[in-house]
């Protein structure tokens, strides 16, 4: 893709709201892909492909495809946990630069709130197929969180990075979330104690989860979703938004391995990857959406994505430069992220929502003249098995 | 008390590790064509793809990679046994097991990551699997 302009981001929807009952995942996809066209000024007769994690259907891509009514030409069901939609912009701009489709949609739909889905701390359901990796975790009372927080007292011993350094990650991010009225009626709908800025103190006092990680540093369990359309540069001349474009993406798996180093996430090996695709540095990137499930998340996607060295995530997020409005690194999760906005299992879509408004100028927190951006999802368990892709987006 | 999640079977990948479990053995395996240690259990190996490979017994002793103490499970199993701890250990064998540090007064301060533990059995009842645990060597 390479700095090339093939493919763009046209439209896009976030479902505003966190606490959604009575509402179905499915009607949360369809009415964001409806608005997501509409943002796009396309209609829906003009989608030809359809992208989707394959969770909210009995046949997966097949009858997510009938419940819209679309006809694609192209279907991908990529599942890989919350950086599903990096991966499936990744193959979408792909194939349509490829002139295999020319409309992508992209939707994704939860109601974990209202549906009561313990994300973090439910352990092992014992349900579903045999597999090994059940077999060889649940005993043990395995949680969600533990697995990062596992990750995260790696890093400290290894590094000597602090609490107070994984606090400034939620910091920041909370001072975006003031800033966007969605976030805000999102932590006063699931009933934050105090919505309002926090300081580092207050992270580093809030209650513990799973050692070595506080409540402030994880995410929220919320309703929501959302949806992107993707096109190609022939159907951008008459779509009625700025394009945003896709110039690079990378993805890549790890687990869990005997001997290996738990504190370098997939990101090591897709980051350079997505970066050379797109012919630019992490040190020209305006605009950082890193998937922040836990602090230990962003930290691990800060340095293996090469904005500093490895191991110096700490020193770097300490130097205020997460905000949107300070100079010298990227501002950081500009929407209010996971641990403030929004996070109903699978963060990921909502990485590229806020990067392509960012890159359009409609950002709460818009970074003056923001000319690229990195969306980047981590999915699964960061201490176990994850995924991440970053995917590039730059201005038109 | 409700009982631990189990393992569950048909699984044939972890069967024999489990049943090696009811007599108080630690198994793992290694390839016979390449140096791989394989773990957790799979009939494959991971870095060549050999289907030989051959089970070893473990003397249980390791050192603790990383761990988390778990404040809050809604699993009914562990909700009301208080803080645990949640690790990785490196067995000297060279494999890397999902488990948990006991016989610890208090789980945060008194376990240390590169602290030698060794194998503590949970039993799960007569003639059924045992827990591979560790505790302080
Ligand atoms: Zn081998």
């Amino acid at each position: 893709m390479s700095q090339t302009r093939e493919v763009a981001v046209v439209g896009i929807h976030e479902y505003p709201l966190r606490v959604a009952p009575g509402v179905s995942a499915l009607q949360i996809k369809a009415e964001s892909a409806s608005k997501a066209l509409a943002d796009a000024g396309l209609s829906w007769q003009d989608v030809d492909a359809v992208y989707d994690n394959g969770q909210n259907q009995n046949i997966g891509g097949l009858s997510i495809s009938e419940y819209f009514g679309f006809k694609p030409r192209l279907i991908d069901v990529t599942s890989v946990g919350g950086t599903s939609y990096e991966f499936q912009a990744h193959h979408a701009a792909t194939m349509i630069a490829a002139g295999k489709a020319n409309v992508a949609v992209l939707t994704y739909g939860s109601t974990a709130h209202s549906n009561r889905v313990a994300i973090g701390t439910a352990g092992a359901t014992g349900q579903g197929a045999p597999t090994p990796f059940n077999n060889m975790e649940d005993s043990w009372g395995m949680t969600g969180i533990a697995g990062y927080g596992m990750v995260k007292a790696r890093h400290m011993h290894q590094y000597g990075t602090t609490n107070e350094q994984f606090a400034e990650i939620s910091v920041a991010t909370r001072y975006h979330a003031m800033r966007n009225p969605e976030a805000v009626k999102a932590m006063t709908d699931l009933e934050f104690v105090g919505v309002n800025e926090i300081t580092v103190q207050d992270v580093v006092d809030s209650r513990m989860i799973a050692w070595p990680l506080h409540l402030l540093e994880c995410c929220m369990v919320s309703d929501g979703g959302g949806a992107v359309v993707i096109a190609s540069k022939d159907v951008v001349k008459n779509t009625k938004k700025k394009p945003v474009w896709i110039i690079g993406g990378g993805e890549a798996t790890k687990y869990r391995e005997n001997g290996g180093d738990i504190t370098v996430s997939a990101g090591a090996q897709s980051g350079p990857v997505a970066f050379a695709d797109a012919g630019v540095t992490p040190s020209e990137i305006d605009v950082l959406m890193a998937y922040d499930s836990f602090s230990i998340t962003v930290m691990l996607m800060i340095e293996d994505l090469g904005f500093c060295k490895k191991g110096e995530g700490g020193d770097y997020v300490s130097s205020g430069i997460l905000k949107f409005d300070q100079s010298g690194g990227p501002a950081l999760n500009t929407d209010g992220g996971g641990l403030s906005s929004n996070h109903p299992g699978e963060r990921g879509i909502f990485c590229i929502l806020e990067a392509t408004r960012q890159m359009r100028g409609e950002s709460t927190s818009q970074v003056d003249n923001a000319k690229l951006a990195v969306a980047v999802g981590n999915g699964g368990q960061l201490g176990a098995r994850h995924a991440t892709s970053p995917i590039i987006l730059a201005a038109d | 008390m409700t009982m631990r999640p189990q393992p569950r079977f048909p699984e044939p990948d972890t069967q024999p590790f489990w049943d090696a479990t009811k007599e108080k053995k630690l198994i793992y395996q290694t390839c016979d064509d390449c140096p791989e240690v394989i773990f957790y259990p799979r009939a494959h190996c991971t870095k060549c793809g050999s289907l030989n490979n051959t089970w070893n017994d473990s003397k249980g002793l390791g050192t603790v990679y990383t761990f988390s103490v778990v404040m809050q499970s809604r699993h009914p199993a562990f909700k009301d046994i208080g803080p645990y701890a949640v690790a990785y250990v490196d067995l000297d064998e060279g494999f890397r097991i999902m488990t948990n540090v006991i016989n610890v007064d208090d789980p945060v301060n008194d376990i240390k990551i590169g602290m030698r533990v060794k194998l503590a059995w949970l039993d799960q009842g007569e003639g059924e699997i045992a827990l591979p645990m560790f505790e302080p060597a």
